[in-house]
C-alpha cells in the first residue's frame, strides 16, 4: 500500500473531489493540481458521481455537517463509499467520517469505525506543529499542523493506526479506502499524504 | 511574509502557520456578532463558523455613543462555554492590554476593531507579540498590508459597521482586490522600481509587496465585514472576492434572526447560485432597517478609525 514519493501522477486517481461547502478546500485543490490530478470543487451531491475519490477538508465540522445534511450529501456519500470510493477527512473531515463523535449535535457520515474527540487539545492558543513519524510514508518525518484539532480515541478492528504523537495519541488512521488525519497536510508543501490517499483507489 | 512561512519547530505554538491556518479553516463561512450565550447557540445552530462575542452589536454602539471598550471577560467566557466553534472578541485599536486580557482568557481570534473607540492615535497593537491570532479591518491595500506587517493573520474590510448598508464594504473590497490586480500585473512585467514605489507608498517592506504581486492575493485570508444585512449582500461580497463574511447587526437586528442567519450561511456557501440565493431569501421577514451613509456625519463614521 505505501507509495513511493516519486511515483508518477499517472498511477494515481484521475479525478479527485474536494467537498467545497466550507473550509480550506482551495488548499487541497491546489495540492491536487501540483500533483497533476484533476480536482473538483464538490458542492452538490450529484457531483459525487463524477469523481473517483473525495477529500473532506478542514473547516468547522458543525457548519460542514449541517450544510452536508441539508443538501442531501450524507446518503449519497455513504453509497459511494460503500462502492469503494476512497474518502479522506482532514481535521473537521475526520470528525465528519467518524462513526462516533461524543457530544456532536449533528448528523455525520459515520463511515469509519473510530471515535473522534473534537477540540481535543484545547483552544486556538493550544494549536501546535509537530514532526510525526509515519512509517507508511517513509523515514522522513511528516511536519504536521494541528489547529483546534480532534484526536482519534478509539479505532475498531480493521482500522490501521498510521501515526501517533509522543505519548501514543492517535492522529492518523486508515480503514481500507478510508483515511483520517487530525492535522492538515494541505497547509504544508509535503504532498506524501495526498499521494498516499490517491493510491488507495488502485489497491 | 516568506520568513513566516517556514515550518515551526516541533511542538511550537502561536506560529504564523497556525495563526493564518485557523483563518483558512473559516473560509467560505460566516462569523456572527453575538451578545449573549443564547445568541451564540442560535448562530452555531445556523451554521456559523465562529462567533464574535461583544456586549453590544455595532448598531447599538452607534446609537448609544460614549466610549466603546472591550467586553466584560465574564460575558465572553460564558459565550466560550456555550459553543464549540471558535470565539472571537474585540479590543480597541492600539490597546495591547485589552489584547493581553483576551489572549489570557483563551479567545481564539482577536479583532483589533474600529468599532470600538481607538485607544492609541499613533500605534496599532504589535500583533507579533501575541500567540493568539488577530484580524484587522482595512479600507484599501496599503492599510491591509500595514496590518499584516504588524502581524495580523486575517484581514476584513471595514465597511461601515452597524448601518446595514453594504456600500462601504463594496468600496473597500473593490479597492483591495483592484490594487492587488494592479500589483499582479506589475509583477508580470517585473518592474522592480514600481514595486519599490508601492512599498514606499504603503509604508511596508518591499518583500511583502512583491509577495502579493507575485501571488496575486494577500498572504492571509480576506473576509468582508461592515453592512451585510441580506443573503444577497453575502453572495455579492463573495462574488467580489471576499473569502467569507462577518455579519454584525444584520442578524440579531432583523425580524427572524435564526432563519436569516441560516440563509446568510447558505448564500455564502452557494454564492454563485442565484436560484439558491433566491430560495433562501424568500419570506425572511424584515431586514435590519439600516442607515444611508449620507445621514451619518463624518465624525461618527467608524471606518475612518485606524490608518
Amino acid at each position: 500500500m505505501p507509495v513511493a514519493a516519486g511515483s508518477s501522477a499517472a498511477v494515481l486517481t484521475a479525478r479527485a473531489g474536494v467537498l467545497g461547502l466550507q473550509g480550506d478546500f482551495a488548499e487541497h485543490l491546489a495540492t491536487l493540481d501540483r500533483l497533476g490530478v484533476e480536482g473538483v470543487d464538490v458542492r452538490r451531491p450529484a457531483q459525487l458521481d463524477e469523481i473517483d475519490a473525495l477529500i473532506i477538508p478542514g473547516g468547522e465540522s458543525t457548519t460542514i455537517g449541517k450544510l452536508a445534511e441539508q443538501y442531501g450529501f450524507i446518503e449519497k456519500l455513504r453509497d459511494r463509499a460503500a462502492e469503494g470510493m476512497p474518502v479522506w477527512g482532514t481535521c473537521a473531515g475526520a470528525i465528519f467520517i467518524a462513526k462516533e463523535v461524543p457530544g456532536h449535535p449533528h448528523p455525520l457520515a459515520a463511515l469509519m469505525d473510530m471515535t473522534v474527540d473534537r477540540n481535543a487539545f484545547g483552544r486556538q492558543v493550544d494549536s501546535f506543529e509537530a514532526d510525526l513519524d509515519v512509517p507508511d510514508l517513509g523515514a522522513k518525518p511528516f511536519h504536521a499542523v494541528f489547529i483546534r484539532a480532534p484526536r482519534i480515541t478509539r479505532v475498531g478492528p480493521g482500522v490501521e493506526v498510521l501515526a501517533q504523537l509522543d505519548g501514543g495519541m492517535i492522529v492518523a488512521a486508515r480503514q481500507g479506502r478510508l483515511l483520517a488525519t487530525s492535522f492538515h497536510p494541505e497547509l504544508t508543501h509535503d504532498e506524501r499524504f495526498h499521494r498516499y490517499f490517491l493510491s488507495l483507489g488502485k489497491g | 511574509m516568506s520568513a513566516h512561512s517556514t515550518p515551526g519547530q516541533n511542538g511550537s505554538k502561536g506560529t504564523w502557520t497556525l495563526k493564518t491556518g485557523l483563518a483558512q479553516m473559516l473560509k467560505g463561512g460566516v462569523i456572527m456578532d453575538v451578545v449573549t450565550p443564547e445568541h451564540a447557540k442560535i448562530a452555531e445552530d445556523a451554521g456559523a463558523v465562529a462567533v464574535m462575542a461583544l456586549e453590544r452589536v455595532p448598531a447599538d454602539i452607534r446609537a448609544s455613543g460614549g466610549v466603546a471598550r472591550m467586553s466584560d471577560p465574564e460575558m465572553i467566557q460564558r459565550i466560550m462555554e456555550a459553543v464549540t466553534i471558535p470565539v472571537m472578541a474585540k479590543c480597541r485599536i492600539g490597546h495591547f492590554v485589552e489584547a493581553q486580557v483576551l489572549e489570557a482568557i483563551g479567545v481564539d481570534y482577536i479583532d483589533e476593531s474600529e468599532v470600538l473607540t481607538p485607544a492609541d492615535e499613533k500605534y496599532h497593537v504589535n500583533k507579533h507579540d501575541f500567540k493568539a491570532p488577530f484580524v484587522c479591518g482595512a479600507r484599501e491595500l496599503g492599510e491591509a498590508l500595514r496590518r499584516i506587517n504588524e502581524g495580523a493573520a486575517m484581514i476584513r474590510s471595514k465597511g461601515e459597521a452597524g448601518t446595514g448598508n453594504i456600500v462601504e464594504a463594496v468600496r473597500h473590497i473593490r479597492a483591495i482586490t483592484e490594487a492587488i490586480a494592479e500589483l499582479h500585473e506589475m509583477a508580470a512585467t517585473e518592474l522592480h522600481t514600481k514595486l519599490e514605489a508601492k512599498a514606499h507608498e504603503f509604508r511596508v517592506p518591499v518583500e511583502l509587496v512583491r509577495e502579493v504581486a507575485k501571488a496575486g492575493r494577500l498572504p492571509v485570508v480576506l473576509f468582508c465585514a461592515g453592512g451585510i444585512a441580506t443573503p444577497a449582500d453575502a453572495a455579492l461580497m463573495m462574488q467580489l472576492g471576499a473569502e467569507g463574511n462577518f455579519v454584525g447587526s444584520g442578524i440579531f437586528k432583523s425580524a427572524d434572526p435564526a432563519r436569516r442567519a441560516k440563509a446568510i450561511v447558505e448564500a455564502t456557501t452557494h454564492f454563485r447560485d442565484p436560484k439558491l440565493v433566491a430560495e433562501v431569501s424568500r419570506g425572511l421577514g424584515e431586514a435590519m432597517r439600516g442607515l444611508s451613509l449620507d445621514t451619518i456625519p463624518a465624525a461618527e463614521r467608524l471606518a475612518g478609525r485606524g490608518w
